[in-house]
């Protein structure tokens, strides 16, 4: 890092444009969601200028309640699972050489990129009566006839451990390729297996990423939004897909906004939190 | 277990992977407009359908022209950012940093809503220009991240050596800097593409009733039933992007890029 600052009012120029265009274009879209999260709601028009709390008030409802204690659930849940699968695969993938790790690094980016309706349609595909991996469970002969799987909680759950498992890799890679390497080197020497390495010896090191990794993948889940509606049924919908409900076809968006500003708040917390523990890894011991 | 058990394990995950495009890519090359899986009377006929019928050449349209533009604007956006945050040190540059990671961090719905209400607000909403911004603001992480990566590897050495030698910040920009951040400026391009490409609930949400993007597209076609051109889109999409990330890997150090030491 240089220690240099800029030399009078001119040298600040530069900043002028991208500050510019992330204040107007990020902030200030934030500042009209909560000015309009106070909004009053007129039925069949669009909304006034208030200051009430009503819209925060009906989120505490049984309905809203329920979506949310659902969301909360199948993230932390998708997440468990999630990371608890990538550690040790991202740490073997590390363990590769560079050349080796290229192809697989390309293709976990290709999926990382696919949108969530190709995800979701594809589950829904391979989970489904006629094109399903249950045809082929009825050509092996483990079932009679092909079954629907999809729409269900444990479709929607493979969907959203799908949907994480890049992002975890990613998340986990720098941690994992700079482990230093003379750590699981010894315990190789001492004749452990590349799974009994892996869970006490890496994992005791890497706590404090498995701990931020858990956490980022829950906020990542929580934003998940196509898959409760194509591979769940109307009970598994999360927030992110009430909200957009509640703005887009119910045309009530102070209440949408109100959600939005919780779910924010909520992720907000949540992100400190891994910075809190990312702070206490660097502190000395 | 042994090595062997690491490499099953391995091949099992990736199997998982792999498992949805594998059958929709099966199932992209029915005959019929059936989805069966193993396909029947194979034929290519549904990937020219793709690229024959207007409503999804349009769509094609502007996801390409929205994914072209918006990348290049939050390229424009994260360059100069990273470079002064690089350059000077100031104590508004966390903040100006951290506003630029953020769209990312949040569960996208919440960045989406505030665009929506944003553009409403305008008088922009339903127009293109308001998603290619939203999408050039909602991926501004990526460019800024890779280049940033990029600056820092930078050997402040051959920067005071240039200036030394009598180079002004002009010189040292164009024949030091540009050229050795130019494979972080372009991969940072193709991230922002990739992903607008497949970016669903910001175009949704600013314009998705009169700008149909592929994705708006395939959710709103599901609707109505499920045809093999999904499934062309999606095999199509998914060649996309291993092309452009298999580029990257082929001309830089893919494994650097994502958080990796620069030497095994």
């Amino acid at each position: 890092m240089t220690t240099e600052r800029p030399h009078g009012l001119m040298a600040h120029l530069p900043m002028l444009w991208p500050a510019g265009m992330l204040v107007l274009f990020f902030v200030v879209p934030f500042g009209i969601m909560l000015a309009v999260s106070f909004f009053h709601q007129v039925q069949g028009a669009f909304f006034e200028p208030a200051f009430e709390l009503d819209n925060y008030g009906r989120f505490v409802s049984a309905f809203f309640g329920r979506a949310l204690l659902f969301s909360l659930w199948i993230s932390i849940l998708s997440a468990a699972i999630v990371v608890a699968v990538a550690f040790p695969f991202t740490y073997f993938l590390t363990r590769l050489r560079r050349r080796a790790q290229v192809p697989i690094l390309v293709f976990i980016l290709a999926v990382l990129s696919l949108s969530e309706v190709i995800i979701g349609f594809s589950w829904s595909t391979l989970l489904s009566r006629n094109a399903g991996l249950s045809n082929v469970m009825v050509w092996l002969g483990m079932l009679p006839r092909p079954v629907a799987w999809t729409p269900s909680f444990g479709a929607l759950l493979m969907g959203m451990c799908y949907l994480g498992f890049p992002y975890t890799v990613l998340i986990v890679y720098p941690a994992m390729s700079r482990l230093d390497p003379e750590l699981p080197e010894a315990s190789r020497m001492l004749g452990a297996s590349p799974f009994r390495t892996f869970f006490t010896i890496v994992v005791p090191v890497l706590k404090t990423s498995l701990m931020g990794a858990v956490i980022m993948v829950f906020v990542f889940n929580l934003g998940a939004f196509l898959l409760p509606q194509v591979l769940g049924r109307p009970p598994h919908w999360t927030l992110s897909v009430h909200i957009t409900d509640q703005a887009v076809f119910q045309s009530n968006i102070p209440f949408a906004a109100a959600m939005a500003i919780f779910l924010m708040l909520f992720s907000l917390a949540f992100i400190g939190l891994t910075l809190v523990l990312g702070a206490s890894r660097e502190a000395p011991r | 277990m042994s090595r062997l058990g690491s490499k099953l394990f391995m091949g099992l995950v990736l199997l998982f992977l792999a498992g949805p495009l594998i059958v929709v890519a099966g199932v992209s090359l029915n005959g019929a407009q059936q989805l069966l899986f193993p396909p029947r009377d194979p034929s290519l006929r549904w990937y020219a359908e793709l690229f024959n019928q207007p409503d999804w050449l349009n769509a094609m349209g502007n996801s390409l022209l929205i994914a072209f533009t918006s990348a290049a604007l939050a390229v424009l956006i994260a360059f100069p950012l990273a470079w002064f945050l690089w350059r000077y040190r100031v104590r508004y540059g966390s903040v100006l940093y951290g506003l630029g990671v953020a769209p990312f961090t949040l569960p996208p719905v919440i960045t989406a809503l505030g665009f929506l209400v944003f553009w409403v607000s305008v008088g922009l909403y339903g127009s293109i220009v308001a998603t290619i911004v939203s999408h050039a603001i909602f991926f501004v992480t990526l460019p800024l991240v890779t280049i940033t990566l990029g600056l820092n590897s930078i050997d402040r050495q051959v920067v005071e050596a240039a200036t030394t030698m009598g180079a002004d910040e002009r010189k040292v920009f164009t024949t030091i800097i540009l050229p050795l951040i130019r494979p972080y400026l372009i991969s940072g391009y193709a991230f922002a593409f990739v992903l607008s490409l497949n970016e669903y609930i910001v175009a949704y949400m600013v314009s998705g009733f009169t700008v149909e993007t592929l994705p708006i597209k395939i959710f709103n076609s599901l609707r109505y039933g499920y045809t093999p051109v999904m499934a062309v889109v999606a095999v199509v999409f998914m060649l996309f992007a291993a092309l452009v990330f298999g580029l990257i890997a082929r001309f830089g150090d893919l494994p650097k890029l994502l958080g990796a030491w620069s030497k095994d």
